[in-house]
């Protein structure tokens, strides 16, 4: 949920970056994290296994600038992408204000895929929101390795509405801020519109 | 749909800092926060230092919903307070309807003080909070109805 605060005049917004495991949630935020000014960002916070495995969910707090005398302070979260966390799942979409979905492009985590995006729908019904009226922008990862498929195909299978699509690699950071822009973009839409 | 926003004024916040300045002094506590339970932060009142105030929301928030659930799976609605001791500094976490009160106090208070003064103040808090979420200023024009494309793209140049 949006939180304004007119005595420090600062915005703060909400974004989740969902998937199945392994898709590159936690790099997108590590790229975020790593080329961003330390001045406008506050510590990466991973709640993670021994293996590097998100556990409950990373967080990282990331000021983009100012709007209408107003900082904008963007907090951004993961989930933990294994089948058997859904109950943390659930619990890091309350409030969200714009949701990433991030797709592993190999063939053989399409069923993963898959099965994430309705686990997605379905916890956020839980949580009262409705995944084709949220902000959402739909990210295709892992773009250079040999056996992705193709863009149009994986996006025929995944898009749910017109949200924006954006071609990644997060290890080198491709893709990463323009999945950021474009979710950013719709949460502060959405705020001109309430 | 993204929940209506939360807004904040100046003289809300004023109002929230002067109670929690109040419980600080009386229980003697190092920290106070005020946090929502999705981790925004709403107010601070103490000494802060270096500490990271934004991600000890986020955590206490995330501690409070991971305890929630598991509140509901042995049947109970939640746990209303969570203490963590250490061995110089505690933490004692009241919530209060969609609010999290976080003390951070050392040796020179106890938890039983803490806890004690906290739910002292948690009907002003929870009164105060109750006057920022059913405000009506529809009559308003808020500021952000004038943000255009051109703001937005100026934050990712």
């Amino acid at each position: 949920m949006t939180f304004i605060n007119y005595a420090s005049r600062e915005i703060n917004c909400k974004i989740v970056y969902y998937g199945p495991g392994l898709c590159g949630k936690t790099t997108n935020l590590q790229h975020i994290f790593e080329a961003t000014a330390p001045q406008a960002r506050g510590k990466l916070i991973s709640l993670a296994t021994e293996t590097d495995r998100t556990l409950f969910f990373d967080f990282m707090p990331l000021e983009l600038g100012t709007v209408r005398g107003f900082k904008t302070r963007f907090h951004l979260y993961t989930v933990p992408g294994q089948v058997f966390y859904d109950a943390s799942r659930k619990l890091i979409l309350k409030g969200v204000d714009g949701v990433v979905f991030v797709a592993d492009s190999q063939e053989e985590r399409m069923d993963a895929n898959v099965e994430s995006l309705y686990n997605l729908e379905e916890n956020l019904k839980t949580q009262g929101y409705d995944l084709m009226k949220i902000p959402y922008v739909l990210q295709l990862n892992k773009r250079d390795l040999p056996n992705v498929i193709p863009v149009a195909d994986l996006a025929a299978e995944l898009k749910r509405k017109e949200e924006p699509v954006v071609e990644a690699v997060a290890s080198t950071g491709a893709g990463v801020f323009d999945t950021l822009k474009a979710v950013a973009k719709q949460v502060l839409t959405e705020l001109r519109k309430s | 749909m993204p929940d209506t926003p939360i807004l904040l004024r100046e003289r809300q916040y004023h109002q929230i800092k002067a109670v929690l300045a109040w419980l600080r002094m009386d229980s003697v506590a190092r920290v106070v926060f005020l946090v929502d339970k999705d981790g925004q932060e709403i107010a601070v009142q103490g000494e802060t230092g270096n500490l990271d105030t934004t991600s000890l929301a986020s955590l206490a928030a995330g501690n409070v919903a991971a305890t929630g659930g598991m509140a509901e799976l042995i049947g109970e609605k939640e746990f209303p307070t969570l203490s963590h001791e250490g061995e110089r500094e505690s933490i004692h976490i009241s919530v209060i309807g969609r609010l999290l009160l976080i003390v951070v106090f050392d040796d020179r208070s106890s938890l039983g003080l803490v806890k004690l003064r906290s739910k002292q103040v948690s009907h002003q808090l929870s009164a105060l909070m109750d006057e920022v979420t059913n405000a009506d200023y529809s009559h308003e024009v808020s500021p952000f109805a004038e943000i255009t494309d051109e703001d937005i793209d100026s934050l990712f140049k």
